[in-house]
């Protein structure tokens, strides 16, 4: 029965109590980051949901895989044994100039580039809020995924971990408008910081002066200046510049080189100083599967 | 017989797991905000069921699922109930174009208060694309209203 007065407090009680709950729980989570070491916790309570929106999807792509006919998988078998024999063979290729490097950088008396381990994620969800560019993968803590992680795609940098939960982790994109990446330029190492801008096919270099020589169809390079992104990676190429003497900076426009907006699997980066380390069965299955994949 | 709560937080689950399917990515910006509608329908309908409370609860449970500030959408979504249950009267009595209208309206709120929090917080720009759920919501509102509707009849909801 529908009571003729409502029990309990007041609606304007209730509403002054929530709108006083919710700024104290924004002001503890952004300004005292209090809420950091729970956020596992608290995401991992919601993974179900997660999992359950992801659901339709993975049905769709294992119908998708399990309809497709032989003749279309034939076709993509000869077209992944090609590009597999183009690739082993720049394998081969880097090996050689890897230990060439090495001694190279051996007679220099710098320290030799370590090996950086990976691991291969598919991403569940993109969130929908189009101030914020974050997407959703299906690697955790028990993955040893950690916050502050460089992600990739197989043509350069996506973003970085931001969240992590013990099956799950929420990636921010380069893209982001909270996000920026020190890069440099791969034509004569001109640094700058690329920010996002809240497009998801256009980063900005901030603060660059007119006389810096960047040019429109250079190709932007992580730095690793941050510390957060190792270095090398292709992050963005330079579109347009605009000079406008009147301004007090260049502005120069980029376009992000890793195709944000269709992005599906990715790569986690273990750099040889990370915090933790890839978890060891799923480091044995990739290895597994690649061994596979060679022969 | 299941009790009148469970089939509402049932019903609110089911609403988080769609707000979070995942859409290509030309739809994502007029991707409708279900968990404002539902809400919204809920608080109309069962106002002493579902108010400020719950709204205050999903809301969080809507930002550890977006990954947003902790407080925002409980926030928000707070306050859009408030409004829909203080006035449930009204709404009720209100053709359903109308409904939509007036959920219309508080959408806009819903992302301008959105918009002008995060803005505070971080460095966000206002771009126009952000009220286009207004539109998509008052679409969606009359067939989300006559399904709700069916649902809360057919279950006896009360």
């Amino acid at each position: 029965m529908t009571p003729l007065f409502a029990n309990g407090p007041a609606l304007q009680i209730r509403i002054i109590v929530a709108v006083v709950l919710s700024l104290v729980l924004m002001f503890v989570d952004h300004r005292l980051k209090g809420f950091d070491s729970i956020r596992v916790y608290l995401n991992s309570l919601v993974s179900p949901i997660l999992y359950a929106a992801n659901l339709p999807q993975s049905m769709l792509d294992w119908s998708a895989e399990s309809l497709s006919s032989r003749r279309s998988l034939l076709d993509e078998n000869a077209k992944l044994r090609e590009t597999n024999l183009l690739l082993q063979e720049s394998v081969l290729r880097m090996q050689f100039l890897q230990r060439e490097n090495n001694r190279l950088r051996a007679l220099l008396e710098s320290p030799v580039r370590q090996e950086i381990q990976k691991m291969v994620a598919e991403v569940m969800s993109v969130t929908s809020n189009p101030n914020s560019h974050q997407v959703l993968l299906n690697r955790g803590s028990l993955n040893g995924v950690y916050e502050g992680q460089a992600v990739l795609d197989e043509n350069g940098i996506v973003g970085q971990v931001v969240d992590v939960a013990p099956t799950t982790s929420r990636v921010l994109l380069i893209t982001d408008i909270t996000h920026a990446i020190p890069v440099r330029v791969a034509r004569n190492s001109v640094r700058s910081i690329a920010a996002g801008t809240g497009s998801m096919s256009r980063l900005d270099l901030n603060y660059v002066p007119h006389s810096a020589d960047i040019r429109a169809g250079d190709l932007l390079i992580s730095s690793g200046l941050g510390q957060k992104y190792p270095e090398g990676y292709p992050v963005a190429e330079v579109s347009r510049v605009i000079s406008n003497e009147s301004l007090p900076f260049a502005q120069i426009e980029t376009k992000p080189i890793a195709q944000l907006d269709r992005i599906r699997y990715l790569l986690l980066l273990w750099p040889p100083n990370a915090p933790s380390q890839p978890a060891k069965s799923s480091l044995k299955e990739i290895q597994r599967e690649t061994k596979e994949l060679i022969q | 017989m299941i009790g009148s709560r469970t089939l509402i937080a049932f019903s609110l689950f089911l609403t988080l797991i769609l707000a979070m399917a995942p859409l290509p990515n030309y739809v994502e910006a007029f991707r409708p905000d279900w968990v404002l509608i539902v809400l919204f329908y809920w608080a109309i309908a069962l106002p002493h069921r579902v108010n400020v409370g719950s709204a205050f609860i999903v809301g969080v449970l809507y930002d550890i699922l977006l990954g947003n500030v902790l407080g925002l959408n409980a926030l928000l979504l707070s306050l859009v109930v408030y409004i829909a249950a203080v006035n449930h009267l009204t709404i009720r009595n209100l053709s359903i174009w109308q409904q939509a209208l007036i959920v219309a309206m508080v959408t806009a709120f819903y992302h301008l208060v959105d918009y002008w929090i995060q803005h505070f917080l971080t460095t966000v720009y206002f771009l126009p694309e952000l009220l286009w759920p207004t539109v998509t919501n008052a679409l969606m509102w009359p067939w989300a209203f006559l399904l709700l509707r069916k649902y809360r009849r057919k279950l006896r909801i009360r």
